[in-house]
């Protein structure tokens, strides 16, 4: 109880405390300017894993279910070899749906490669016919011996192999931006730590005096806590505002752009960068606290 | 108050002092005095637990120092009033909250009329909002006084409380702590200067204590 009493205490903070330490002007704004810089990193990690999450769960989502026909023929065949692909598609156990894709579909298909207004119609390109599966799914092993026997020109293309791979890459990407967050975490500890230190250092003659008329350790740390975390937080919150304009700023979502411009916050994402600062300020207040104590226990 | 059983006190490999043993009374006055070096200063702070002696035991409120924690010991320390030579304040906070600060730190709330009492007793009414390296050598010390009784301790401490001051200013520093053993309170004063022990005990029935060959003895009759 005694323990927990202390906590709170130690959160809620003293402003009374933080007076006994003197100000200090040039390690203040480094500490806060090092905490912008941090909180602006994250802001773009964070972005960087919700938008490759985004990017894998949507690759994963709609590839997983999809899949394609190439009907290969000679002209004066294609379209009876077409009704033969659907016929067959239409009597497979798992597939839902199997629609060949019109002109405009394989013209955009093709447009980042050739270019607007690519007369499809006489270019001697294969048809494509895309399957959406049911939630059972069809057995790909069976549909590709059907087809051999009965479409020999039809290749089925169920997506797997470069959609794993994709996948797989979206997926460590989101994993890089984590570890990015917690890599810049640990620097905010590591750089708190460091700055508490010299802090603590540089006001032993302060220490030395609230010891001598009575203040307990946790008094003492809790001047020295009260004033890192404001700055890690106020530090953090500037970094964040900065950060989130920048991510504001970049170029909007297109299909040319891909992943790149898809780059951001959507929706209530956008409240998630609010968590930085306070999760800067719980971090310079643990490291703050573990090297105050620390500190002041090698001093007794 | 403040007991010291067969204590000792060594550093570096040497022993400053042993066999140390005393004893103050509540409403005490006592002398400490004894050539620069003989330790009359690491005396004052095993009494008050900034030290821990390395033989033998030291009570402060009938409390073995040496198996308090520091959270203990602080505790402690509100009930004994110290006065450094070199008065040790925090420079970047005026007189009045460097006085205040025993009540800051305890999270008593003191009353400010207290405060103007003390200021006007160490004569510092005017000096209130100055900052301490604003303020004279004897404004310091009296400063220090004022901090050191502010939490009415019941015992009060002072290393060379005198040693940056003139003669008119030490006799008054005398004065205020005469006062305050009138009221009751036990005060230790570790001082070389015997002319002030000898002008202090005219006021006052002190005891005179010497720490001279690592050995504490009564001093003699002539102070």
């Amino acid at each position: 109880m005694e323990r927990l009493r202390r906590m709170l205490g130690l959160l809620a903070g003293d402003p009374q405390a933080d007076r006994v330490v003197p100000p200090t002007g040039f390690t203040a704004r480094l500490t806060v300017l090092s905490a912008a810089a941090m909180a602006f990193l994250a802001v773009f990690a964070l972005a960087m894993s919700l938008a490759t999450g985004r990017l894998a769960d949507r690759w994963a989502e709609e590839m997983a279910r999809t899949s394609t026909l190439r009907i290969s023929a000679p002209e004066d065949q294609m379209q009876a070899q077409t009704e033969a692909a659907l016929e067959v598609l239409r009597t497979t156990p798992g597939v839902a749906e199997a629609r060949p894709l019109t002109p405009e579909e394989q013209r955009a298909l093709l447009e980042p490669w050739f270019g607007p207004d690519l007369p499809v119609e006489t270019l001697p390109i294969p048809n494509l016919v895309e399957i959406i599966e049911d939630g059972q799914g069809y057995d790909p092993t069976g549909l590709r011996a059907r087809l051999q026997a009965e479409l020999p020109g039809a290749v089925l293309d169920d997506h797997g192999r470069w959609r794993d791979p994709l996948v797989r890459a979206a997926g460590r990407l989101r994993l890089l931006a984590w570890v990015s967050m917690g890599l810049i975490a640990l620097t905010v500890a590591a750089m708190i730590t460091l700055a508490a230190n010299a802090a603590l250092a540089a006001n032993a003659q302060v220490i030395r005096v609230l010891r001598l008329v009575g203040a307990r350790d946790v008094y003492i740390a809790r001047a020295f806590v009260r004033r890192f975390t404001l700055r890690a937080l106020n530090g953090a919150g500037l970094g964040t505002l900065l950060g989130a304009l920048a991510v504001l700023a970049l170029p909007s979502t297109d299909v040319a752009g891909g992943f790149l411009t898809g780059l951001g916050f959507q929706g209530w994402h956008w409240l998630l960068p609010v968590a930085i600062p306070l999760l800067a300020a719980l971090v310079a207040f643990f490291a703050t606290r573990q090297a105050a104590l620390r500190s002041l226990m090698g001093q007794s | 108050m403040i007991e010291l059983d067969n204590v000792a006190y060594s550093y570096g490999g040497g022993e400053l002092f042993s066999s140390v043993t005393l004893s103050l009374p509540p409403g005490s006055f006592h002398f400490l005095t004894g050539p620069s070096g003989a330790g009359k200063t690491t005396l004052l702070k095993l009494c008050y637990g900034e030290l821990k002696s390395t033989a033998g035991q030291v009570r402060l409120f009938g409390q073995d120092t040496r198996a308090l924690g520091r959270d203990a010991v602080s505790q402690l320390r509100r009930r004994v009033g110290v006065v450094h030579q070199d008065c040790q304040f925090l420079d970047h906070l005026p007189v009045a909250e460097n006085i205040a600060l025993p009540l800051t730190v305890s999270g008593c709330d003191g009353s400010l009329d207290d405060l103007e009492a003390l200021l006007g007793w160490v004569g510092l009414r005017g000096q209130a909002g100055r900052l301490p390296p604003e303020l004279s050598g004897g404004e310091r010390q009296r400063a220090a006084l004022a901090r050191a009784v502010i939490m009415s301790p019941d015992v009060i401490l002072a290393d060379e409380p005198t040693g940056n001051v003139d003669w008119d200013m030490s006799k008054r520093l005398m004065t205020l702590l005469v006062e305050l053993n009138r009221l009751g309170k036990t005060v230790l004063i570790a001082t070389h200067d015997l002319s002030l022990i000898r002008a202090t005990k005219i006021h006052v029935a002190a005891r005179v204590l010497r720490l001279k060959d690592r050995r504490i003895q009564a001093a003699g009759a002539h102070l």
